[in-house]
């Protein structure tokens, strides 16, 4: 490898400056590190040695703790597929993996080159270096949207997501908002037909067999608790009831939400498949736990403060299965803890979080306008995260002055 | 009231190649250099030396013309041979070449028990003469005390906690005496107390026990529990106006060998430590060496990093260079100048990480593995991304992230606010190793502190 390291050296000059290919700097740069760790070391004074870890490092560990949920996505759009036409084998099936693969991964695709063509155009202009935000961010896209979502709407969301979201304030690490959620928002108000409905099977053309519905469990719950006739867990027990759950129970049963056998975003159907990237995260040190533990602490608590208020079905539905609904797990686990937009503080993660999963629950029951509760919760606590923490800082100022005295 | 303070947050960053107590046999160094830019916060130093003069360890050698009464003296006897100069004649190095005798200039001397007589001003005058007053620092900036000022506390540290550091109680052996006279001439200076702060898990040395008159508080916890900035916090913390002086145990035995003998004494242990030191060990010197003798032969392989100071917060020195004046140890580094294919992601054991994210495994070696740490910055600077890591390796009630973005945006309010009069880069060096986004944060802490001073 030695030899490969040579001849990009010889390169280089060319993309210093005075060379004559200097305004590509930063991209001749990020390809270099990603093929070789710099060479640089620490300067003359101060700190003499390093720690091992750097922003790829850190970036490409979220990503590793959203391979569950993309492997778990790519057959779960297989296994949807099949049910709806009654040809469904067992879940973890080549069938599935292939027909999954077949519509997931160009989208995943589309999300990294037009993600990284913004992201190398901004390096350029804007003279920064090319973010390895982009490697989670260009992952959470997938992973947010229906596999029936066309390609062009992946590609500007995209865009829209990292310029609107992150490039007009100034790169990572300086946005306001979460750069994937701002990308779903986008989708979810510019085009609601093809984010919203029954969307969330892709058929291929094919015909569904007769009584087949793609609504999500979230929609289903929401249907019954505006008829009102009856509980939503029964309703959820009732609906799609053609159709056998792959892991046992009725195909909406809370095994099966919990597991994901269930129609939704490509990667948020299984909550269980979020935990175990949860567990990565927090094993690693590299999302915060007291995000995702406050998260659902706050959807369970909002829940259960529903349950004693009673005012309708949905207000009724018993508080656990609100972590299995939708993609308030996902949310929790991937979205609430991107560390630049959520709160800063220590104590302000667990406000910050709570009022997620709060806000979350309470946009589910209260407004049927907006059936995804998370989306709107992390973007709205993510503009409310620097407020939580200017207060926690005051706090600590006021300490300081006190003590003085 | 003598406290105990337990503290949780910091890291221990073990390295390979420890200093074994015993002391080298080498013949002394033969150069010595006193550098005015280890004196923070020396903006005009003038000299009263020229190549060619003769010193006797005592002589002044310069000041600075902000603090006129404030000398620094030659370590040892001999000849000015080289007066170092960088650009725009600023003044880099006096080198000195020793006499194998040393002669020393003389000063009054005083008996053990007469010391509790002298008056401040008497102490304050043949400490400034004396070459011994730049030992004290003053918190807020850690910066040479100014002789008008009366601290509300002064502190000393007992232990060390930094990464291959020189173990006190070795180098002070014997220097009970000088010690205790120290103690008893700093006494004079305060309105408050003296404290000095004991590791709450090692025995206290000879040298620090039976002192009267002072705090002794048990300090436990990790690195950087032996800073003096994080004791003072816990302790005795420093408001807007306040001043606190801080002082080594070897400034303190330095002070009370010139009351009791009349000699500025500049002999010290110092310890030559890393990985890529083929016997690790003390060399019995003085303020000021020259390295060349403790490396010749000494050393492993050639293409490695000399520091003067510890490996956080010292600096970086030629092959012929000298140790600062308030250094005790010569860390010896490999140095990391080499690129690794796809290291950015590849498993790495062998290299020490506060982190575990993605194949950084060192956790798992446990927490006496030691570890031959090279230089290498390990990433690419980025813009602050990681949140919470300062905080887990700051054992202070303060938030390092905002008080260095508060330095950045040059937000003064918001910096006296958020903590600056109670750090200097010492205490947030760690985060300076952790951080992930790889800031240099010990330089940004010191441009606040120049901040607020002259603003």
């Amino acid at each position: 490898m030695k030899f490969l390291h040579k001849i990009l050296e010889k390169q280089k000059p060319m993309f210093e400056k005075g060379g004559k290919l200097e305004k590509l700097y930063y991209l001749f740069e990020a390809g270099e590190t990603f093929m070789f760790s710099p060479a640089t070391t620490a300067g003359n004074k101060g700190v003499q040695i390093r720690d091992a870890i750097d922003l790829k490092r850190m970036m490409m560990t979220v990503v590793i703790a959203m391979v569950p949920c993309l492997i778990w996505g790519i057959f779960n759009v297989g296994y949807q597929h099949y049910i709806a036409i009654g040809e469904a084998t067992s879940f973890f099936s080549i069938d599935n993996l292939l027909f999954g693969s077949r519509w997931v991964l160009p989208i995943v695709l589309v999300s990294y080159a037009a993600g990284g063509l913004i992201e190398a155009v901004f390096a350029v202009i804007r003279k920064h270096p090319i973010n390895e935000g982009f490697l989670v961010t260009g992952m959470l896209i997938p992973l947010i949207v229906p596999p029936t979502l066309p390609l062009w709407q992946v590609a500007l969301a995209t865009v829209f997501g990292v310029v609107v979201g992150k490039e007009i304030f100034g790169g990572t690490g300086m946005n306001v908002l979460n750069v994937a959620m701002t990308s779903r928002a986008f989708l979810y108000f510019a085009y609601p037909l093809q984010i919203s409905g029954e969307v969330w099977t892709q058929m291929a053309g094919e015909v569904a067999v007769d009584g087949y519905s793609g609504a999500t469990a979230l929609a289903v719950a929401n249907n019954v608790s505006i008829q009102g006739t009856q509980s939503v867990v029964e309703g959820l027990s009732q609906a799609n009831n053609v159709l056998a759950s792959p892991f046992g129970g009725d195909f909406f049963s809370f095994q099966n939400m919990l597991i994901g056998g269930i129609p939704g975003s490509i990667g948020e159907t299984s909550t269980l498949m979020a935990l175990i990237g949860a567990v990565i995260l927090i094993a690693t040190g590299v999302g915060s736990w007291k995000v995702i533990v406050s998260v659902f602490a706050g959807a369970l608590a909002m829940g259960t403060i529903f349950n004693l208020a009673g005012a309708n079905e949905f207000m009724l539905l018993p508080a656990h299965y609100h972590l299995v609904l939708g993609g308030l797990a996902f949310g929790a686990v991937f979205m609430a803890t991107d560390p630049v937009s959520a709160a800063q503080t220590e104590t302000g993660k667990w406000i910050y979080g709570v009022l997620i999963g709060m806000l979350t629950v309470i946009i589910r029951v209260l407004n049927p306008a907006y059936p995804e509760g998370i989306m709107l919760a992390v973007l709205f606590m993510n503009v409310f995260a620097p407020l939580i923490d200017f207060y926690v800082v005051e706090a600590n100022k006021k300490r300081r002055l006190a003590r003085a005295v | 009231m003598s406290k105990t303070v337990k503290l949780k947050k910091g890291f221990d960053i073990n390295l390979a190649g420890k200093a074994e107590k015993t002391i080298a046999s080498t013949p002394p160094s033969e150069t010595f250099a006193i550098k005015p830019t280890d004196f923070i916060g020396m903006k005009r130093p003038k000299l009263f030396v020229a190549e060619g003069d003769t010193v006797k360890a005592g002589t002044p050698v310069l000041y600075d013309k902000m603090q006129e009464n404030v000398m620094v003296c030659s370590p040892v006897s001999g000849e000015v041979v080289e007066v170092r100069r960088g650009a725009k004649r600023k003044l880099l190095e006096i080198r000195i070449l020793a006499d194998k005798e040393i002669e020393y200039e003389t000063f009054k001397t005083y008996s053990g028990s007469d010391l509790h007589k002298i008056s401040r001003e008497d102490a304050q005058a043949q400490m400034t003469k004396g070459g011994v007053w730049s030992n004290l620092l003053q918190r807020p900036f850690g910066i040479v005390a100014n002789e008008a000022d009366t601290p509300k506390s002064i502190f000393i540290s007992a232990f060390d906690t930094h990464p291959l550091s020189a173990d006190i109680a070795f180098t002070l052996k014997g220097e009970e005496e000088a010690f205790k006279a120290g103690v008893e001439v700093l006494k004079k200076f305060t309105s408050g107390k003296v404290h000095l702060n004991h590791d709450l898990s090692g025995e206290v040395s000879t040298v620090f026990a039976n002192i009267e008159g002072v705090e002794n508080n048990k300090i436990s916890g990790p690195h950087p529990a032996g800073n003096v900035g994080i004791q003072i916090h816990h302790l005795d913390p420093i408001g807007k106006g306040e001043v606190v002086w801080t002082i080594t145990p070897y400034g303190v035995v330095q002070i009370g060998k010139l009351f009791l003998k009349g000699i500025y004494d500049a002999s010290r242990l110092v310890a030559v430590a890393g990985s890529e030191v083929s016997k690790p060990q003390y060399f019995k010197t003085y303020t000021g060496a020259g390295i060349n003798k403790f490396i010749d032969g000494n050393l492993k392989n050639d293409h490695v990093r000399f520091i003067s100071g510890n490996v956080l917060t010292g600096e970086r020195i030629e092959k012929d260079g000298y140790i600062g004046f308030y250094d005790n140890l010569l860390s010896i580094l490999p140095e990391g100048d080499h690129a690794d294919f796809l290291g950015w992601i590849m498993p790495r054991k062998e290299v020490l990480s506060f982190h575990r994210a993605w194949g950084l495994l060192s956790f798992l070696n446990g927490k006496n593995k030691e570890y031959a740490l090279d230089t290498n910055m390990n990433g690419e600077p980025r813009a602050f991304v990681q949140t919470g890591t300062f905080e887990k390796v700051t054992p202070m009630d303060i938030y390092p992230t905002y008080l260095v973005k508060a330095i950045m945006a040059e937000d003064f309010d918001n910096m006296e606010a958020l903590g600056i009069y109670e750090v200097i880069e010492e205490d947030l060096a760690l985060c300076e190793y952790v951080d992930v986004s790889k800031h240099d944060i010990q330089e940004i802490v010191r441009e606040g502190l120049e901040l607020i001073q002259n603003g």
